[in-house]
Protein backbone atom coordinates (compact mmCIF):
# COMPACT_ATOMS: atom_id res chain seq x y z
CA UNK A 1 0.00 0.00 0.00
CA UNK A 2 1.12 3.55 -0.64
CA UNK A 3 1.75 6.04 2.21
CA UNK A 4 -1.34 7.92 1.06
CA UNK A 5 -3.45 4.77 1.52
CA UNK A 6 -1.95 4.09 4.97
CA UNK A 7 -2.75 7.63 6.03
CA UNK A 8 -6.35 7.20 4.95
CA UNK A 9 -6.69 3.92 6.87
CA UNK A 10 -5.18 5.40 10.02
CA UNK A 11 -7.37 8.49 9.72
CA UNK A 12 -10.48 6.39 9.27
CA UNK A 13 -9.67 4.34 12.37
CA UNK A 14 -9.05 7.54 14.37
CA UNK A 15 -12.25 9.17 13.12
CA UNK A 16 -14.40 6.07 13.74
CA UNK A 17 -12.98 5.44 17.21
CA UNK A 18 -13.39 9.08 18.23
CA UNK A 19 -16.92 9.23 16.84
CA UNK A 20 -17.93 6.03 18.68
CA UNK A 21 -16.38 6.86 22.04
CA UNK A 22 -17.55 10.47 22.03
CA UNK A 23 -21.14 9.62 21.15
CA UNK A 24 -21.39 6.64 23.55
CA UNK A 25 -22.29 8.59 26.74
CA UNK A 26 -24.87 10.67 24.86
CA UNK A 27 -26.22 7.55 23.18
CA UNK A 28 -26.66 5.76 26.52
CA UNK A 29 -28.35 8.83 28.05
CA UNK A 30 -30.76 9.32 25.14
CA UNK A 31 -31.52 5.58 24.95
CA UNK A 32 -32.31 5.54 28.68
CA UNK A 33 -34.58 8.60 28.34
CA UNK A 34 -36.44 7.02 25.44
CA UNK A 35 -36.70 3.59 27.12
CA UNK A 36 -37.60 4.57 30.67
CA UNK A 37 -39.03 8.09 30.88
CA UNK A 38 -42.18 9.81 29.76
CA UNK A 39 -41.69 13.50 29.01
CA UNK A 40 -42.97 16.27 26.84
CA UNK A 41 -41.32 16.19 23.41
CA UNK A 42 -40.31 12.55 23.63
CA UNK A 43 -41.50 11.70 20.12
CA UNK A 44 -39.75 14.83 18.79
CA UNK A 45 -36.46 13.63 20.34
CA UNK A 46 -37.06 10.16 18.95
CA UNK A 47 -37.59 11.58 15.46
CA UNK A 48 -34.56 13.87 15.66
CA UNK A 49 -32.31 10.99 16.69
CA UNK A 50 -33.52 8.85 13.81
CA UNK A 51 -33.44 11.62 11.21
CA UNK A 52 -29.89 10.92 9.93
CA UNK A 53 -30.97 7.36 9.19
CA UNK A 54 -33.61 8.44 6.68
CA UNK A 55 -32.25 11.75 5.37
CA UNK A 56 -29.90 11.61 2.39
CA UNK A 57 -26.37 11.74 3.90
CA UNK A 58 -25.60 14.74 1.73
CA UNK A 59 -28.44 16.61 3.38
CA UNK A 60 -27.14 15.75 6.86
CA UNK A 61 -23.66 16.87 5.75
CA UNK A 62 -25.03 20.13 4.40
CA UNK A 63 -26.99 20.77 7.61
CA UNK A 64 -23.78 20.20 9.58
CA UNK A 65 -21.93 22.56 7.26
CA UNK A 66 -24.37 25.42 7.73
CA UNK A 67 -24.62 24.96 11.51
CA UNK A 68 -21.14 23.75 12.55
CA UNK A 69 -19.18 25.41 9.72
CA UNK A 70 -16.93 28.41 10.50
CA UNK A 71 -19.75 30.82 9.80
CA UNK A 72 -22.55 28.62 11.11
CA UNK A 73 -24.14 29.72 14.39
CA UNK A 74 -22.88 26.76 16.47
CA UNK A 75 -19.52 26.51 14.72
CA UNK A 76 -18.79 30.24 15.17
CA UNK A 77 -19.70 30.08 18.85
CA UNK A 78 -17.54 27.00 19.52
CA UNK A 79 -14.64 28.61 17.66
CA UNK A 80 -14.82 31.89 19.60
CA UNK A 81 -15.62 30.43 23.03
CA UNK A 82 -13.46 27.28 23.11
CA UNK A 83 -11.33 27.41 19.99
CA UNK A 84 -12.94 24.21 18.70
CA UNK A 85 -13.10 24.07 14.90
CA UNK A 86 -14.89 21.35 12.98
CA UNK A 87 -14.89 22.55 9.39
CA UNK A 88 -12.32 20.89 7.15
CA UNK A 89 -10.69 19.12 10.10
CA UNK A 90 -10.64 15.44 11.03
CA UNK A 91 -12.73 16.37 14.09
CA UNK A 92 -15.45 17.47 11.67
CA UNK A 93 -15.28 14.06 10.00
CA UNK A 94 -15.68 12.47 13.45
CA UNK A 95 -18.68 14.72 14.15
CA UNK A 96 -20.31 13.74 10.86
CA UNK A 97 -19.70 10.04 11.57
CA UNK A 98 -21.04 10.38 15.11
CA UNK A 99 -24.23 12.00 13.87
CA UNK A 100 -24.70 9.35 11.19
CA UNK A 101 -23.99 6.47 13.59
CA UNK A 102 -26.07 7.88 16.47
CA UNK A 103 -29.43 6.35 15.44
CA UNK A 104 -27.86 2.88 15.23
CA UNK A 105 -26.17 3.34 18.59
CA UNK A 106 -29.32 4.58 20.34
CA UNK A 107 -31.54 1.93 18.80
CA UNK A 108 -29.42 -1.00 19.97
CA UNK A 109 -28.97 0.38 23.49
CA UNK A 110 -32.61 1.38 23.83
CA UNK A 111 -33.80 -2.11 22.92
CA UNK A 112 -31.48 -3.71 25.45
CA UNK A 113 -32.51 -1.27 28.20
CA UNK A 114 -36.14 -2.06 27.47
CA UNK A 115 -35.30 -5.74 27.91
CA UNK A 116 -33.99 -5.14 31.44
CA UNK A 117 -36.62 -6.10 33.98
CA UNK A 118 -37.96 -2.92 35.64
CA UNK A 119 -38.82 -5.03 38.66
CA UNK A 120 -35.10 -5.50 39.30
CA UNK A 121 -34.69 -1.73 39.14
CA UNK A 122 -37.46 -1.13 41.65
CA UNK A 123 -35.96 -3.83 43.90
CA UNK A 124 -32.66 -1.92 43.80
CA UNK A 125 -34.60 1.22 44.73
CA UNK A 126 -36.08 -0.42 47.82
CA UNK A 127 -32.55 -1.37 48.87
CA UNK A 128 -31.57 2.29 48.98
CA UNK A 129 -30.09 2.95 45.54
CA UNK A 130 -31.15 6.26 44.00
CA UNK A 131 -32.06 6.32 40.28
CA UNK A 132 -28.48 7.12 39.23
CA UNK A 133 -27.01 4.20 41.15
CA UNK A 134 -29.81 1.90 40.04
CA UNK A 135 -28.73 2.66 36.49
CA UNK A 136 -25.01 2.19 37.16
CA UNK A 137 -25.29 -0.99 39.24
CA UNK A 138 -28.26 -2.77 37.69
CA UNK A 139 -29.44 -1.40 34.34
CA UNK A 140 -26.05 -0.77 32.74
CA UNK A 141 -24.45 -4.15 33.55
CA UNK A 142 -27.56 -5.95 32.37
CA UNK A 143 -27.79 -4.09 29.05
CA UNK A 144 -24.03 -4.16 28.38
CA UNK A 145 -24.27 -6.57 25.41
CA UNK A 146 -26.63 -4.09 23.74
CA UNK A 147 -24.28 -1.20 24.47
CA UNK A 148 -21.42 -3.11 22.85
CA UNK A 149 -23.53 -4.06 19.86
CA UNK A 150 -24.58 -0.43 19.42
CA UNK A 151 -20.99 0.79 19.68
CA UNK A 152 -19.83 -1.72 17.06
CA UNK A 153 -22.62 -0.68 14.71
CA UNK A 154 -21.69 2.96 15.20
CA UNK A 155 -18.02 2.16 14.56
CA UNK A 156 -18.81 0.21 11.40
CA UNK A 157 -21.08 2.96 10.16
CA UNK A 158 -18.31 5.50 10.83
CA UNK A 159 -15.76 3.45 8.90
CA UNK A 160 -18.03 3.51 5.87
CA UNK A 161 -19.49 7.01 6.17
CA UNK A 162 -19.00 8.97 2.98
CA UNK A 163 -21.80 11.33 1.96
CA UNK A 164 -22.12 13.48 5.07
CA UNK A 165 -18.36 13.56 5.65
CA UNK A 166 -17.40 14.68 2.15
CA UNK A 167 -20.17 17.30 2.14
CA UNK A 168 -19.23 18.71 5.56
CA UNK A 169 -15.43 18.54 5.60
CA UNK A 170 -14.54 17.80 1.97
CA UNK A 171 -11.83 15.36 0.90
CA UNK A 172 -8.47 16.73 2.06
CA UNK A 173 -5.62 14.18 2.03
CA UNK A 174 -4.16 13.69 5.49
CA UNK A 175 -6.90 15.70 7.21
CA UNK A 176 -10.35 14.57 6.11
CA UNK A 177 -9.63 11.99 3.42
CA UNK A 178 -11.02 8.84 5.05
CA UNK A 179 -10.95 5.38 3.56
CA UNK A 180 -14.19 5.66 1.56
CA UNK A 181 -13.23 9.14 0.33
CA UNK A 182 -9.90 7.84 -0.95
CA UNK A 183 -11.54 4.87 -2.65
CA UNK A 184 -13.89 7.34 -4.34
CA UNK A 185 -10.93 9.52 -5.40
CA UNK A 186 -9.00 6.53 -6.75
CA UNK A 187 -11.94 5.43 -8.84
CA UNK A 188 -12.00 8.90 -10.42
CA UNK A 189 -8.37 8.89 -11.61
CA UNK A 190 -6.84 6.70 -14.31
CA UNK A 191 -4.82 3.77 -12.93
CA UNK A 192 -6.37 3.99 -9.51
CA UNK A 193 -8.12 0.63 -9.75
CA UNK A 194 -5.41 -1.35 -7.96
CA UNK A 195 -5.39 1.08 -5.04
CA UNK A 196 -9.18 1.07 -4.83
CA UNK A 197 -9.16 -2.73 -4.73
CA UNK A 198 -6.52 -2.82 -1.96
CA UNK A 199 -8.50 -0.38 0.15
CA UNK A 200 -11.70 -2.29 -0.50
CA UNK A 201 -10.04 -5.43 0.89
CA UNK A 202 -8.77 -3.48 3.91
CA UNK A 203 -12.25 -2.12 4.45
CA UNK A 204 -13.78 -5.58 4.34
CA UNK A 205 -11.12 -6.90 6.75
CA UNK A 206 -11.72 -4.11 9.28
CA UNK A 207 -15.49 -4.61 9.16
CA UNK A 208 -15.17 -8.34 9.69
CA UNK A 209 -12.71 -7.89 12.56
CA UNK A 210 -15.07 -5.45 14.25
CA UNK A 211 -17.98 -7.86 13.93
CA UNK A 212 -15.89 -10.78 15.18
CA UNK A 213 -14.64 -8.69 18.09
CA UNK A 214 -18.14 -7.72 19.13
CA UNK A 215 -19.25 -11.34 18.89
CA UNK A 216 -16.39 -12.48 21.13
CA UNK A 217 -17.01 -9.69 23.64
CA UNK A 218 -20.73 -10.42 23.82
CA UNK A 219 -20.00 -14.13 24.28
CA UNK A 220 -17.48 -13.43 27.04
CA UNK A 221 -19.97 -11.27 28.90
CA UNK A 222 -22.67 -13.89 28.48
CA UNK A 223 -20.38 -16.71 29.64
CA UNK A 224 -19.17 -14.67 32.58
CA UNK A 225 -22.73 -14.14 33.66
CA UNK A 226 -23.66 -17.79 33.52
CA UNK A 227 -20.47 -19.36 34.85
CA UNK A 228 -19.17 -17.07 37.56
CA UNK B 1 -42.32 0.22 66.20
CA UNK B 2 -45.70 0.62 64.68
CA UNK B 3 -47.11 1.07 61.23
CA UNK B 4 -49.97 3.42 60.36
CA UNK B 5 -51.65 3.28 56.98
CA UNK B 6 -54.56 5.35 55.75
CA UNK B 7 -54.84 5.55 51.99
CA UNK B 8 -57.22 5.89 49.05
CA UNK B 9 -56.10 4.79 45.65
CA UNK B 10 -57.94 4.09 42.41
CA UNK B 11 -56.51 2.15 39.52
CA UNK B 12 -58.98 1.92 36.69
CA UNK B 13 -62.23 0.73 38.20
CA UNK B 14 -60.52 -0.85 41.19
CA UNK B 15 -60.45 1.20 44.37
CA UNK B 16 -58.44 0.65 47.51
CA UNK B 17 -59.50 2.45 50.65
CA UNK B 18 -57.53 1.05 53.54
CA UNK B 19 -56.94 2.29 57.03
CA UNK B 20 -55.26 0.38 59.81
CA UNK B 21 -52.50 0.61 62.34
CA UNK B 22 -50.42 -2.36 63.28
CA UNK B 23 -48.77 -3.25 66.55
CA UNK B 24 -45.14 -4.40 66.65
CA UNK B 25 -44.50 -7.90 65.37
CA UNK B 26 -45.79 -9.42 62.18
CA UNK B 27 -48.86 -7.92 60.55
CA UNK B 28 -50.46 -10.18 57.99
CA UNK B 29 -52.36 -8.64 55.11
CA UNK B 30 -54.78 -11.36 54.30
CA UNK B 31 -57.22 -11.61 51.43
CA UNK B 32 -58.00 -13.23 48.13
CA UNK B 33 -56.02 -12.60 44.96
CA UNK B 34 -57.01 -9.24 43.55
CA UNK B 35 -58.07 -7.79 46.88
CA UNK B 36 -55.36 -5.13 46.66
CA UNK B 37 -52.76 -6.62 49.01
CA UNK B 38 -49.76 -6.13 46.75
CA UNK B 39 -50.81 -2.59 45.79
CA UNK B 40 -51.10 -1.73 49.47
CA UNK B 41 -47.60 -3.06 50.16
CA UNK B 42 -46.26 -1.21 47.10
CA UNK B 43 -47.75 1.98 48.54
CA UNK B 44 -46.00 1.39 51.88
CA UNK B 45 -42.81 0.64 49.96
CA UNK B 46 -43.05 3.78 47.83
CA UNK B 47 -43.37 1.93 44.52
CA UNK B 48 -46.90 3.21 44.03
CA UNK B 49 -48.02 6.74 44.86
CA UNK B 50 -51.61 6.72 46.08
CA UNK B 51 -54.21 9.34 45.19
CA UNK B 52 -54.60 10.33 48.82
CA UNK B 53 -53.31 9.16 52.11
CA UNK B 54 -50.76 8.90 54.84
CA UNK B 55 -48.23 6.23 55.75
CA UNK B 56 -46.05 6.39 58.85
CA UNK B 57 -43.60 3.96 60.37
CA UNK B 58 -42.82 4.46 64.02
CA UNK B 59 -44.12 8.02 63.83
CA UNK B 60 -41.95 8.89 60.84
CA UNK B 61 -44.09 10.06 57.94
CA UNK B 62 -43.23 8.37 54.63
CA UNK B 63 -46.21 9.68 52.74
CA UNK B 64 -48.71 12.42 53.39
CA UNK B 65 -50.53 13.71 50.35
CA UNK B 66 -52.10 16.59 52.27
CA UNK B 67 -48.73 17.90 53.39
CA UNK B 68 -47.18 16.94 50.06
CA UNK B 69 -44.74 14.52 51.64
CA UNK B 70 -43.51 11.65 49.47
CA UNK B 71 -40.34 9.94 50.54
CA UNK B 72 -38.99 8.04 47.49
CA UNK B 73 -38.50 4.34 48.02
CA UNK B 74 -34.70 4.52 48.12
CA UNK B 75 -34.91 6.78 51.19
CA UNK B 76 -37.63 4.88 53.05
CA UNK B 77 -35.36 2.33 54.69
CA UNK B 78 -37.65 -0.53 53.89
CA UNK B 79 -36.73 -4.10 53.18
CA UNK B 80 -38.95 -5.54 50.48
CA UNK B 81 -39.06 -9.29 49.83
CA UNK B 82 -40.86 -9.83 46.56
CA UNK B 83 -42.89 -12.84 45.55
CA UNK B 84 -40.44 -13.44 42.68
CA UNK B 85 -37.27 -12.83 44.78
CA UNK B 86 -35.83 -10.37 42.18
CA UNK B 87 -32.20 -11.18 42.87
CA UNK B 88 -29.74 -9.39 40.60
CA UNK B 89 -28.68 -11.98 38.01
CA UNK B 90 -25.31 -10.36 37.33
CA UNK B 91 -24.16 -10.40 40.96
CA UNK B 92 -23.09 -13.26 43.19
CA UNK B 93 -25.20 -14.16 46.21
CA UNK B 94 -22.71 -12.34 48.45
CA UNK B 95 -22.91 -9.16 46.40
CA UNK B 96 -26.69 -9.41 46.26
CA UNK B 97 -26.73 -9.62 50.05
CA UNK B 98 -24.40 -6.65 50.47
CA UNK B 99 -26.08 -4.51 47.81
CA UNK B 100 -28.32 -2.59 50.21
CA UNK B 101 -25.73 -2.32 52.94
CA UNK B 102 -23.54 -0.15 50.78
CA UNK B 103 -26.29 2.41 50.16
CA UNK B 104 -27.41 2.42 53.78
CA UNK B 105 -24.00 2.61 55.37
CA UNK B 106 -24.62 6.11 56.82
CA UNK B 107 -27.79 4.81 58.44
CA UNK B 108 -25.58 2.26 60.21
CA UNK B 109 -26.44 2.20 63.88
CA UNK B 110 -27.47 -1.25 65.00
CA UNK B 111 -26.22 -2.69 61.73
CA UNK B 112 -26.83 -6.40 61.36
CA UNK B 113 -23.65 -7.97 60.10
CA UNK B 114 -23.44 -10.36 57.20
CA UNK B 115 -22.46 -13.33 59.36
CA UNK B 116 -25.48 -13.41 61.72
CA UNK B 117 -27.93 -12.96 58.84
CA UNK B 118 -26.23 -15.67 56.81
CA UNK B 119 -26.41 -17.97 59.85
CA UNK B 120 -30.01 -17.11 60.58
CA UNK B 121 -31.03 -18.01 57.03
CA UNK B 122 -28.62 -20.91 56.53
CA UNK B 123 -27.19 -19.59 53.26
CA UNK B 124 -23.46 -19.67 54.07
CA UNK B 125 -22.70 -22.32 51.45
CA UNK B 126 -24.34 -20.25 48.69
CA UNK B 127 -22.35 -17.02 48.97
CA UNK B 128 -20.20 -17.44 45.88
CA UNK B 129 -22.98 -18.83 43.68
CA UNK B 130 -25.02 -16.96 41.08
CA UNK B 131 -28.78 -16.51 41.64
CA UNK B 132 -29.77 -18.54 38.58
CA UNK B 133 -28.12 -21.64 40.05
CA UNK B 134 -30.23 -21.50 43.23
CA UNK B 135 -33.45 -23.37 43.98
CA UNK B 136 -36.65 -21.40 44.63
CA UNK B 137 -36.33 -21.78 48.40
CA UNK B 138 -32.68 -20.72 48.38
CA UNK B 139 -33.51 -17.68 46.25
CA UNK B 140 -36.20 -16.58 48.67
CA UNK B 141 -33.88 -16.99 51.65
CA UNK B 142 -31.23 -14.89 49.91
CA UNK B 143 -33.89 -12.28 49.06
CA UNK B 144 -34.91 -12.14 52.72
CA UNK B 145 -31.26 -11.75 53.74
CA UNK B 146 -30.72 -9.01 51.19
CA UNK B 147 -33.71 -7.08 52.54
CA UNK B 148 -32.54 -7.52 56.14
CA UNK B 149 -29.01 -6.33 55.41
CA UNK B 150 -30.34 -3.01 54.10
CA UNK B 151 -31.11 -2.23 57.78
CA UNK B 152 -34.80 -1.72 57.19
CA UNK B 153 -37.11 0.09 59.57
CA UNK B 154 -39.88 -2.13 58.33
CA UNK B 155 -39.81 -5.37 56.40
CA UNK B 156 -42.36 -5.88 53.62
CA UNK B 157 -42.94 -9.44 52.45
CA UNK B 158 -45.25 -9.99 49.50
CA UNK B 159 -46.22 -13.65 49.47
CA UNK B 160 -42.61 -14.71 49.84
CA UNK B 161 -43.61 -18.37 49.87
CA UNK B 162 -46.22 -18.35 47.10
CA UNK B 163 -43.88 -19.60 44.39
CA UNK B 164 -42.65 -22.51 46.49
CA UNK B 165 -43.87 -26.04 47.08
CA UNK B 166 -44.89 -27.40 50.51
CA UNK B 167 -41.44 -28.71 51.38
CA UNK B 168 -39.70 -25.43 50.59
CA UNK B 169 -42.30 -23.50 52.56
CA UNK B 170 -41.70 -25.67 55.58
CA UNK B 171 -38.00 -24.91 55.10
CA UNK B 172 -38.45 -21.12 55.19
CA UNK B 173 -41.26 -20.63 57.71
CA UNK B 174 -39.02 -21.22 60.77
CA UNK B 175 -36.67 -18.51 59.48
CA UNK B 176 -39.53 -16.02 59.22
CA UNK B 177 -40.61 -16.91 62.75
CA UNK B 178 -37.10 -16.21 63.96
CA UNK B 179 -37.07 -12.86 62.16
CA UNK B 180 -40.28 -11.91 63.89
CA UNK B 181 -39.00 -12.97 67.30
CA UNK B 182 -35.30 -12.08 67.12
CA UNK B 183 -34.71 -9.14 64.79
CA UNK B 184 -37.27 -6.74 66.27
CA UNK B 185 -38.17 -5.29 62.87
CA UNK B 186 -41.89 -4.89 62.20
CA UNK B 187 -43.02 -7.05 59.31
CA UNK B 188 -45.89 -6.47 56.89
CA UNK B 189 -46.63 -9.86 55.41
CA UNK B 190 -48.96 -10.49 52.50
CA UNK B 191 -50.52 -13.89 52.20
CA UNK B 192 -53.60 -15.70 51.11
CA UNK B 193 -52.72 -18.84 53.01
CA UNK B 194 -54.61 -19.33 56.28
CA UNK B 195 -51.98 -21.74 57.55
CA UNK B 196 -49.17 -19.22 57.03
CA UNK B 197 -51.11 -16.38 58.64
CA UNK B 198 -52.14 -18.57 61.58
CA UNK B 199 -48.58 -19.54 62.20
CA UNK B 200 -46.84 -16.22 61.73
CA UNK B 201 -49.12 -13.28 62.39
CA UNK B 202 -49.37 -11.13 65.47
CA UNK B 203 -51.99 -8.85 63.90
CA UNK B 204 -54.21 -9.72 60.97
CA UNK B 205 -55.65 -7.21 58.50
CA UNK B 206 -58.29 -8.70 56.25
CA UNK B 207 -58.66 -7.01 52.89
CA UNK B 208 -61.75 -7.61 50.77
CA UNK B 209 -62.09 -5.86 47.40
CA UNK B 210 -59.71 -3.12 48.45
CA UNK B 211 -61.35 -2.45 51.81
CA UNK B 212 -60.19 -3.42 55.26
CA UNK B 213 -62.95 -5.59 56.67
CA UNK B 214 -61.29 -6.63 59.94
CA UNK B 215 -58.17 -5.82 61.99
CA UNK B 216 -56.99 -7.42 65.22
CA UNK B 217 -55.04 -10.15 66.95
CA UNK B 218 -54.75 -13.35 64.94
CA UNK B 219 -56.88 -15.56 67.20
CA UNK B 220 -59.83 -13.12 67.03
CA UNK B 221 -59.64 -12.28 63.35
CA UNK B 222 -58.68 -15.43 61.53
CA UNK B 223 -61.93 -17.29 62.19
CA UNK B 224 -63.71 -14.37 60.44
CA UNK B 225 -61.63 -14.79 57.32
CA UNK B 226 -63.75 -15.71 54.38
CA UNK B 227 -61.46 -18.47 53.28
CA UNK B 228 -63.96 -21.29 53.10
CA UNK B 229 -61.87 -22.96 55.76
CA UNK B 230 -62.77 -21.26 59.04
CA UNK B 231 -60.18 -22.95 61.19
CA UNK B 232 -59.17 -21.98 64.68
CA UNK B 233 -55.84 -21.02 66.20
CA UNK B 234 -54.67 -22.34 69.56
CA UNK B 235 -51.68 -20.80 71.31
CA UNK B 236 -49.68 -23.59 72.91
CA UNK B 237 -46.28 -24.52 74.33
CA UNK B 238 -44.24 -27.62 73.64
CA UNK B 239 -44.45 -29.72 76.82
CA UNK B 240 -42.36 -32.71 75.73
CA UNK B 241 -41.41 -34.83 72.75
CA UNK B 242 -42.40 -38.47 72.44
CA UNK B 243 -39.43 -39.79 70.49
CA UNK B 244 -40.72 -43.35 70.34
CA UNK B 245 -43.79 -42.39 68.34
CA UNK B 246 -42.35 -39.22 66.76
CA UNK B 247 -44.93 -37.00 68.42
CA UNK B 248 -44.82 -33.70 70.31
CA UNK B 249 -47.13 -32.95 73.20
CA UNK B 250 -48.43 -29.39 73.41
CA UNK B 251 -50.21 -27.75 76.30
CA UNK B 252 -52.83 -25.13 75.56
CA UNK B 253 -55.69 -23.49 77.41
CA UNK B 254 -58.01 -26.04 75.84
CA UNK B 255 -55.97 -29.01 77.02
CA UNK B 256 -53.19 -31.27 75.80
CA UNK B 257 -52.62 -31.84 72.10
CA UNK B 258 -50.49 -34.51 70.49
CA UNK B 259 -49.13 -33.54 67.09
CA UNK B 260 -46.48 -34.92 64.73
CA UNK B 261 -42.95 -34.32 66.11
CA UNK B 262 -41.96 -30.64 65.85
CA UNK B 263 -38.38 -29.53 65.38
CA UNK B 264 -38.52 -26.90 68.14
CA UNK B 265 -37.22 -27.25 71.70
CA UNK B 266 -39.36 -28.04 74.73
CA UNK B 267 -40.90 -24.86 76.14
CA UNK B 268 -41.07 -23.11 72.76
CA UNK B 269 -44.33 -21.30 71.98
CA UNK B 270 -46.14 -22.67 68.95
CA UNK B 271 -49.49 -22.16 67.29
CA UNK B 272 -51.73 -25.01 66.38
CA UNK B 273 -54.02 -24.35 63.48
CA UNK B 274 -57.02 -26.66 63.47
CA UNK B 275 -59.22 -26.77 60.40
CA UNK B 276 -62.94 -26.82 61.16
CA UNK B 277 -63.48 -29.90 59.03
CA UNK B 278 -60.90 -31.86 61.02
CA UNK B 279 -62.89 -31.53 64.26
CA UNK B 280 -65.39 -34.20 65.27
CA UNK B 281 -67.84 -33.83 68.18
CA UNK B 282 -68.98 -36.42 70.69
CA UNK B 283 -71.49 -36.07 73.52
CA UNK B 284 -69.65 -38.54 75.78
CA UNK B 285 -65.90 -38.88 76.33
CA UNK B 286 -64.98 -41.21 73.48
CA UNK B 287 -63.36 -44.53 74.41
CA UNK B 288 -61.39 -46.98 72.33
CA UNK B 289 -60.91 -44.48 69.52
CA UNK B 290 -57.82 -43.97 67.39
CA UNK B 291 -57.75 -40.16 67.60
CA UNK B 292 -55.29 -38.97 70.26
CA UNK B 293 -56.76 -35.55 71.00
CA UNK B 294 -59.98 -35.08 72.93
CA UNK B 295 -60.77 -31.59 74.22
CA UNK B 296 -63.69 -30.93 76.55
CA UNK B 297 -65.75 -27.85 75.84
CA UNK B 298 -69.12 -26.21 75.68
CA UNK B 299 -71.01 -25.12 72.59
CA UNK B 300 -70.96 -21.35 72.20
CA UNK B 301 -72.97 -21.07 68.99
CA UNK B 302 -74.33 -23.10 66.11
CA UNK B 303 -74.21 -21.32 62.75
CA UNK B 304 -75.89 -22.96 59.81
CA UNK B 305 -73.82 -22.59 56.69
CA UNK B 306 -75.29 -22.91 53.22
CA UNK B 307 -76.62 -26.35 52.34
CA UNK B 308 -75.75 -29.45 54.34
CA UNK B 309 -73.09 -27.88 56.55
CA UNK B 310 -73.11 -26.05 59.85
CA UNK B 311 -70.35 -24.53 61.94
CA UNK B 312 -70.33 -25.23 65.64
CA UNK B 313 -68.32 -22.79 67.75
CA UNK B 314 -66.92 -24.25 70.95
CA UNK B 315 -65.53 -22.72 74.08
CA UNK B 316 -62.83 -25.05 75.39
CA UNK B 317 -61.80 -23.56 78.70
CA UNK B 318 -61.60 -20.08 77.16
CA UNK B 319 -60.04 -21.10 73.86
CA UNK B 320 -62.22 -20.91 70.76
CA UNK B 321 -62.53 -23.92 68.48
CA UNK B 322 -64.70 -24.36 65.41
CA UNK B 323 -66.09 -27.64 64.11
CA UNK B 324 -67.73 -28.07 60.72
CA UNK B 325 -70.45 -30.72 60.80
CA UNK B 326 -73.41 -31.70 58.69
CA UNK B 327 -76.77 -30.24 59.63
CA UNK B 328 -77.91 -33.83 60.01
CA UNK B 329 -75.37 -34.48 62.79
CA UNK B 330 -76.28 -31.23 64.50
CA UNK B 331 -79.92 -32.33 64.68
CA UNK B 332 -79.16 -35.97 65.56
CA UNK B 333 -77.04 -34.94 68.55
CA UNK B 334 -79.36 -32.00 69.34
CA UNK B 335 -76.37 -29.65 69.48
CA UNK B 336 -77.33 -26.30 70.98
CA UNK B 337 -75.51 -23.48 72.79
CA UNK B 338 -74.52 -24.37 76.34
CA UNK B 339 -74.33 -28.11 75.75
CA UNK B 340 -71.09 -29.80 76.94
CA UNK B 341 -69.31 -31.76 74.19
CA UNK B 342 -65.97 -33.40 73.44
CA UNK B 343 -63.99 -32.30 70.40
CA UNK B 344 -62.00 -35.08 68.75
CA UNK B 345 -59.03 -34.19 66.52
CA UNK B 346 -56.76 -36.73 64.82
CA UNK B 347 -53.08 -36.02 65.35
CA UNK B 348 -52.32 -36.71 61.72
CA UNK B 349 -54.63 -33.88 60.66
CA UNK B 350 -52.03 -31.34 61.86
CA UNK B 351 -49.88 -30.21 59.00
CA UNK B 352 -46.28 -29.37 59.59
CA UNK B 353 -46.58 -25.94 58.05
Amino acid sequence: MTPEEWTAVRLSLLVATTATLASLPFGVAVAWLLARRQFWGKSLLDTLVHLPLILPPVVTGYLLLISFGKRGPIGAFLDQAFGIVFSFRWTGAALACAVMGFPLLVRAIRLSIEAVDVRLESAAGTLGANPFWVFITVTLPLCLPGVIAGAILCFAKSMGEFGATITFVSNIPGETQTLPSLIYTLTQVPGGDAGAMRLTLVSIAISMLALLGSELLARRIGAHRIAA
Amino acid sequence: MSLEVDIDHARGSFRIAARFSAAPGLTALFGRSGSGKTTLVDIVGGLVRPDRGRVAVDGQVLLDTERRVFVPSHRRRIGYVFQDSRLFPHLSVRRNLLYGRWFNREAGGTAAGLAPVVDLLGIGHLLERRPDSLSGGEKQRVAIGRALLAHPQVLLMDEPLAALDEARRAEILPYIERLRDEMGVPILYVSHSVAEVARLATTVVILTDGKVTAVGPVADILPLADSGDGGSVLDATVARHDEAFQLSVLTSAAGELQVPRLSVPVGAPVRAYIRARDVMLSLKPPEEISALNVLAGRIAAVEPGGGAQAEVKLDCNGAALTARLTVKSVQRLALAPGKPVYAVIKSVSFERS
